[in-house]
């Protein structure tokens, strides 16, 4: 519940039209309450007493309480939804900034659906309880309040009678809130479980068709289809004992009125009036009994929510500025480890242990090692993806860790393995990391990475759309952009992983062409997968379980380690060592 | 206060049947089965009814005969008759309640398991054209809208229909002038309720659209927030998303003015009604035309004529949209199978393994979305032989027919031109069944369900022993994994075996298809790369499922290659050179070209 206080602070800048609707919510509550009494003085004075004008005006005044009503009930729904959906705003904006700016290590455990419900649903929670159940809770309290001093002014003993009903009524809704509720999401989870095995014979239907295993698919299908049955007619069994039973305990109500209270009337001590009047004030307090419940189960969702949200939010960013930090200038580009030494947090063991190496302005580095030895770590060292355990990097003798994060990363191209390209036009893009890049370089960049033939192929050029809205790009075009968006920054440092995707053979030399034009005069680092790097690079880092095993050239590794000779025997071809793993696609 | 359901209408999807009649009555169809129980809720539905309407009309009585009448007799009497109504109609009604949804939930598991065996019976060409991932979630929504219909729609629709009705009828009974005073209303809630459905409807669908801007953002940044901080994008990708997000805010806001001022607008008219009722109803009752009873009795009833024609309003939408929905349903279950046994089709005797593919041509048809010519043939005019226990390594660029040629095999695809022949037996002349029986597909991206390794391994062969889950799990070389896994056997895969590394679910795939032990083998080599101890792994594990078996493999490594009986180079659809490596290497063809293209500045200086 303290996060759910929390969530006032966001409320604060719109506490005026939070005010203005708890303020009409009240007029409201207090214009239903006049209603049933203009009603009694119709009947008593007006029809009772034959008392023409009272009929006349208190008939009239209905429907002015009713416009009065009608009014603020238009501005307590306005305002509050419109405070309520600020305060999503402000939510949603704030959990953006934040998961934009966690650092790696947050997002390695972070699962994107989880965030995703966290920003979407867990605030659309708050938002509810913002617009609807925090004044409902006030509303339903003002009505329960209001229309039990009206009940009991009336008539004390008539009163008292009613009220039997309520203890009934809530017993009926806390059983559907404990027995019937549930059944809803034992439901949901049936439901996901047939779903999934639908979605299993129509994704994987080759191989349900290969291994011909329809009737055992059916069987399954069938099955889980009368347990999803099962459940909904339990649900449905489980409904009709709540609905139905709660307007019958609401017509007792009125039946114990009319019982009782007409006896009253005919002896005398109660009014006709009155009579109907305490009927109406009867459904007026029903419904917030009916309210609170369902407002409860409301507000321990919100809860929940809240927390979820400001767990992210309080989330700590390993990488920041340190104080003072000034940014990286005129980047040569000789870029040092110095005895680095790196621990996932929470991790037991080194992904690097002491490594150090140095790579001279415009030297080409090779990575290699099997996978976790620690290839991806060394590349996301460097732009402080994530900060070292010990030991440090420097780029031009300076610690990266004394710079800004800004301006060290503008020093930085990066193409991933996973090109993740943005939904938009290939030109937004290619000028991803320079939105402000003339139509002229964007040409230029793509020209550079043998992308500018296939991007104007496509009949709307460089503003075809790309990404989930998109058309589809195939593997190899999708990593010519990124090449391009990477060599746009004109980075002095380089880094690639430069893992072969499925492409076919032509796609696949083109894009070693134009990675070999991108890593011309930088700085590169890359993890290597084709004979070809391996052999020009200036300096290969050859890994083993976080530790470099050896370093040097093609040749003089190929002289001193034996590990190398193995990995190059295994990884690029068998026997032969010159013949590289042949991707025929 | 009433309950802003309009809400409800505005959100409810917005489409039409292109043919609702024959939609309906072939939905109507599915309710045969239940004509005795239909029968009974209708007595339900108008037992419940006239109790709702009974009920202010007894009371009225009880007011004029009894407490008016100062007789306390008769108004125990009639209190004891409305008790009497109230407990009949709340027994009714709860058995009406679950009447329908019983019917509703039955017919409902039905449609489902159509669907469902509509979609095994389904080919490959059906699947060529409607993405697997499109189709399930239509489905998914489809069944859903329906299940709305049948569970709350329905329900609500005949209580409202038949409560009206009720009480209508009680009101023209009681007084027909004052009832006719108090319907002026009903066209003024009815014709409020469509323009603030249709004025939401736009609101909401730009407040949808906003919403859906707001989370593709959402989605994309979480997926590439690591490029964008690589790219230093983060300040930029945060105003754009303040934008998108302000947008959605407004159009919620916009929304929400419409909705907050459908409530009250009802309200007043509601309270119109109230006001004729005492206005009129006491002016007639001073001249004593009418009881007093039946103004108060009136009184009840003007309140409750607005919840129904809400529900009314409600359902209009929700039967267009089930319509819809069932009419596309529908459609799925009558795509006429292209692909059955032939009549007297005979089950495949035991494969000794030798394939023929005779002269075969095929092609997809005019596929639509799909670019290029829609004429080409996909396989044209191929005819190849391959002798029982070899392997036969297909390479060629994307596109030249390389899994077209291997789906011919299963006969997930008909030739349109030709024939394979399997043992000499043509594979039309067999069923499906008795033919995939005997072979085993390993594909790129190893399916795997949700379930346990163990039952993943066990799909080749539902009867294997758990020591023949292992032994084809030994000879795939994914016994080492498994067992270093907390729960070995039974450690469950999430959905499509996220869990799994690419290479060891590719193991998976290799065990499954062992222990299949099938005479005919199909594999699709993957190409995404793994690392070099899985790709040992894998490639061992090849070998021992290739050994003895005639297997078509579509060839990513040279491994493969080197060590198959023949290879066959496809272009365009077509078999351009066969040979083995070594002589498709020496006669510097295609193969060749393809070859040095590849190690081009590998081979040795």
């Amino acid at each position: 519940m303290k996060s759910l206080q929390r969530v006032f602070i966001y409320l604060k800048p719109y506490w005026l039209i939070a005010f203005g609707a708890l303020i009409s919510l009240l007029l409201v509550t207090a214009s239903s309450l006049v209603s049933p009494q203009v009603l009694r003085l119709i009947l008593d004075q007006g029809i009772s007493q034959g008392d023409r004008a009272t009929l006349l005006w208190a008939s009239l005044l209905l429907i002015g309480v009713a416009l009065v009503r009608a009014l603020f009930s238009f501005t307590q729904g306005y305002w509050s939804e419109k405070a309520a959906q600020s305060v999503a705003y402000e939510l949603r904006n704030a959990l953006f900034s934040k998961l934009e700016n966690l650092s790696f290590s947050y997002h390695d455990q972070a699962q994107t659906g989880q965030l995703m419900t966290r920003i979407t649903s867990d605030v659309e929670q708050v938002r509810t309880f913002i617009s609807g159940g925090m004044l409902q809770v006030v509303s339903a309290l003002a009505l329960l309040v209001g229309s039990l001093a009206a009940l009991f002014s009336t008539n004390w003993k008539l009163a008292l009678i009613t009220l039997l009903t309520v203890p009934a009524m809530a017993a009926v809704i806390a059983r559907f809130m404990r027995i019937v509720r549930p059944m809803f999401s034992q439901v949901q989870k049936k439901l996901g479980a047939l779903n999934t095995v639908l979605q299993e014979n129509l994704a994987g239907i080759r191989v349900v068709q290969a291994f011909a295993r329809e009737p055992y698919e059916a069987e399954r299908y069938t099955k889980l289809n009368g347990e999803l049955l099962d459940a909904n007619l339990q649900t449905i069994r489980g409904l009709a004992s709540s609905f139905p039973m709660i307007f019958f305990i609401s017509n007792l109500g009125t039946l114990a009125v009319i019982w009782f209270g007409g006896h009253q009337v005919i002896d005398r001590t109660l009014s006709l009036g009155e009579l109907v009047a305490f009927n109406t004030y009867l459904s007026l307090l029903i419904m917030p009994i009916m309210m609170l419940g369902m407002i409860i189960a409301q507000i321990s969702r919100a809860g929940v929510s809240a927390e979820r949200i400001f767990e992210v939010l309080d989330a700590q960013s390993e990488v920041h500025d340190r104080p003072g930090a000034q940014p990286l200038t005129a980047v040569r580009g000789r870029v040092a480890f110095e005895g680095v030494s790196f621990r996932y947090a929470g991790g037991e063991r080194n992904v690097l242990d002491h490594v150090s190496f140095v790579a001279e302005p415009g030297q080409t580095v090779a990575i290699m090692g099997i996978t976790g030895s620690g290839k991806s770590t060394i590349i996301n060292l460097i732009p402080r993806f994530y900060d070292v355990t010990t030991g440090r990097v420097t780029i031009d003798g300076s610690d990266i860790r004394d710079v800004t994060l800004e301006s060290l990363r503008d020093q930085i191209g990066i193409v991933l393995q996973d090109t993740t390209l943005f939904s938009g036009t290939i030109r937004d893009n290619i000028a991803y990391g320079r939105p402000d890049a003339s139509d002229a370089d964007v040409e230029a960049a793509a020209r550079a990475a043998q992308a500018h033939e296939f991007i104007t192929g496509f009949t709307e050029g460089y503003a075809t759309i790309v990404g989930e809205r998109g058309v589809g790009l195939s593997g190899g075009q999708k990593q010519r952009i990124a090449i391009a968006r990477a060599l746009l920054r004109n980075p002095r440092i380089l880094i690639l992983d430069d893992s072969t995707s499925a492409v076919d053979a032509e796609t696949e030399f083109q894009i070693q062409q134009a990675l070999q034009e991108l890593m011309h005069g930088r700085t590169s680092f890359v993890i290597a997968q084709r004979i070809s790097t391996v052999r020009d690079a200036d300096l290969i880092l050859l890994l083993d379980a976080g530790t470099i095993a050896a370093q040097g050239t093609h040749d003089e590794l190929l002289r001193t380690s034996a590990l190398y000779g193995e990995i190059i025997d295994s990884q690029f071809g068998g026997q032969h060592q010159d013949e590289a793993e042949l991707v025929f696609a | 206060m009433m309950h802003g359901g309009i809400q409800a209408i505005a959100n409810a999807p917005q489409e039409r049947a292109a043919n609702s009649s024959v939609v309906l009555r072939r939905l109507l169809g599915y309710l045969k089965p239940f004509r005795r129980e239909l029968l009974f809720v209708l007595v339900l539905v108008l037992i419940s009814a006239a109790s709702q309407a009974l009920g202010p009309y007894l009371i009225g009585r009880a007011i004029d005969g009894a407490i008016g009448a100062g007789n306390g007799a008769a108004l125990d009497q009639t209190m004891l008759l409305l008790l009497a109504v109230y407990v009949v109609g709340a027994i009714a009604s709860r058995a009406q309640f679950v009447a329908i949804g019983a019917i509703g939930q039955r017919t409902l598991a039905r449609l489902r398991v159509e669907i469902f065996s509509t979609v095994q019976r389904l080919s490959l060409r059906f699947f060529d054209r409607q993405p697997a991932g499109d189709l399930m979630s239509r489905l998914v929504n489809d069944t859903d809208v329906l299940n709305q219909l049948f569970s709350q729609g329905l329900i609500q629709v005949l209580g409202s229909v038949f409560g009206l009705a009720g009480i209508l009828i009680a009101m023209l009974a009681l007084d027909w002038r004052l009832a006719l005073a108090s319907f002026i209303v009903i066209p003024a809630m009815l014709l409020l309720t469509r323009l603030f459905a249709r004025l939401s409807r736009r609101a909401f669908r730009r407040a949808r659209e906003s919403l859906g801007d707001v989370s593709s953002d959402i989605q994309e940044e979480i997926a590439g927030v690591k490029i964008a901080q690589a790219f230093n994008r983060t300040g930029v990708n945060q105003q754009r998303f303040a934008q998108r997000n302000a947008a959605n805010r407004d159009a919620n806001v916009n929304a929400t003015a419409i909705t907050s001022a459908f409530t009250p607008a009802i309200d007043v008219l509601s309270s119109v009604a109230t006001a004729i009722v005492a206005g009129y109803g006491g002016y007639l009752a001073l001249g004593g035309t009418i009881s007093i009873g039946v103004v108060i009795a009136f009184l009840t009833y003007v309140q409750r004529f607005f919840q129904p024609i809400q529900s009314i309003s409600a359902f209009y939408t929700t039967a267009q949209a089930s319509l819809a929905a069932a009419e596309r349903i529908f459609e799925l279950l009558d795509t006429p199978p292209d692909l059955t046994d032939a009549p007297g089709a005979k089950p495949m005797p035991p494969i000794a393994g030798q394939v023929v593919f005779d002269h075969v041509s095929f092609s997809y048809g005019a596929r639509p979305g799909s670019e290029g010519s829609t004429q080409t043939l996909t396989l044209n005019d191929v005819s190849l032989v391959a002798e029982p226990g070899e392997t036969v390594a297909i390479v060629g660029p994307t596109g030249a027919g390389k899994t077209t040629l291997v789906n011919m095999l299963g006969r997930f695809y008909d030739v349109d031109a030709g024939a394979v022949l399997i043992d000499g037996i043509d594979i039309r002349s067999v069923t499906r069944a008795s033919l995939r029986a005997q072979m085993g597909v390993v594909l790129q991206d190893s399916f795997l369900f949700a379930g346990t390794i163990a039952e993943n391994i066990r799909y080749g062969r539902l009867d294997a022993t758990d020591a023949e889950v292992e032994a084809a799990a030994r000879a795939a070389y994914a016994h080492d994994f498994i067992t270093r896994l907390p729960q070995g056997y039974a450690t469950p895969l999430g959905e499509r075996g996220g869990t799994l590394s690419q290479g060891q679910r590719q193991l998976l795939g290799i065990a499954r298809a062992i222990l299949a032990n099938p005479r005919i083998l199909i594999l699709d080599e993957a190409t995404s790369s793994v690392d070099t101890r899985s790709e040992l792994l894998i490639q061992n594990a090849l070998k021992s499922l290739l050994k003895g078996r005639t297997s078509f493999v579509i060839a990513h490594r040279l491994s493969t290659i080197r060590d198959a009986d023949q290879v066959l180079v496809m272009q365009a659809g077509q078999i351009v050179e066969r040979g083995t490596h070594d002589e498709l290497l020496a006669r510097g063809g295609a193969y060749a070209e393809l070859y040095r293209r590849q190690f081009h500045e590998s081979v040795p200086a």
